[in-house]
């Protein structure tokens, strides 16, 4: 109760910081850039935490549980795409990740 | 107290999370990433969400994590020839980090929210009746209802987007043949 929401903010703002990062150093780890992306995430759901209890409103908390559930799909799809790639290619590398001429 | 524990708490969530995206081995940044999931449940049982704390140990850690663990496991990563080219995308990263990092600093820093007067609503995070696990049930399958069963149909979806993208014939693999076992000869 006594610790101030910017202090969440901030916190969350580093998280945030650091999973952006961690996508743009990790080229060429595919597993790394999603624990990335969960992250970010996380960063999400601790503001989200922080102004449910600075507002007192539940919505907040219904809102992390929301994203809890898609993040957990993200990561169940995701981690299926890169199994699939692996077995095509027998790499996770990101440059190797070609196939559509982007 | 409370205060000093969260600084604590803080850095080693920062502290792992540097780690998550720097260490070489990918198991290692696996059990940071769990670090920082354990941390932020005590980060959330500060704020008064008892229930998501215990969620996310359960969910994050418990299913994401390992999820992530069994993946690593399963592929065979060569970590040395992965990290060939680390160095090519540091300085546009580092770039757009920092512009990120300095803009949302600024906009926070500028901020007008004062801890002290918060507005009181009618759905309360915790009183002295109901527990917060409680409330959110109160709320979560009421108002909130389709939205609920909305999340559970992505995650149907999600089930059976990655059993449908991991599934592959194999030779000599049983199976049941449903019409050849009904017809009539």
């Amino acid at each position: 109760m006594e610790i101030p929401i910017t202090y969440y903010l901030y916190l969350s703002v580093i998280i945030f910081t650091i999973g952006l990062i961690g996508i743009f150093l990790n080229r060429k780890n595919l597993i790394v850039v999603l624990m990335s992306i969960e992250l970010i995430l996380l960063s999400a759901n601790i503001n989200f935490v922080a102004f449910a209890d600075y507002y007192q409103n539940i919505a907040g908390q219904i809102y992390v549980f929301f994203n809890l559930s898609v993040s957990a799909a993200e990561a169940a799809v995701g981690l299926a795409i890169m199994v699939t790639f692996f077995r095509k290619k027998d790499s996770i590398h990101v440059d190797d990740i070609n196939s559509l001429k982007g | 107290m409370t205060i000093f524990l969260f600084f604590i708490v803080s850095i080693i969530i920062i502290t792992s999370s540097l780690l998550v995206i720097l260490s070489k081995n990918p198991i290692h940044s696996v059990l940071f990433l769990i670090l920082v999931f354990f941390n932020t449940a005590i980060l959330f049982l500060f704020s008064g969400a008892e229930f998501l704390a215990m969620i996310l140990l359960i969910v994050y850690i418990g299913a994401v994590a390992v999820l992530f663990l069994f993946v690593i496991m399963m592929l065979d990563i060569n970590t040395a020839k992965l990290r060939q080219s680390f160095l090519n995308y540091l300085p546009i990263g580092l770039f757009v980090g920092f512009v990120i990092l300095l803009e949302l600093l600024y906009v926070v820093s500028q901020s007008k929210l004062n801890f002290l007067s918060k507005n009181i609503t009618e759905n309360k995070i915790t009183n002295e009746i109901f527990e917060n696990t409680k409330i959110i049930g109160n709320v979560l399958y009421t108002d909130y209802f389709l939205l609920f069963q909305l999340s559970g149909i992505i995650l149907l979806v999600a089930m059976i987007g990655a059993i449908l993208l991991t599934l592959r014939k194999r030779e000599g693999a049983k199976k049941q043949n449903i019409y050849k076992q009904i017809l009539k000869k």
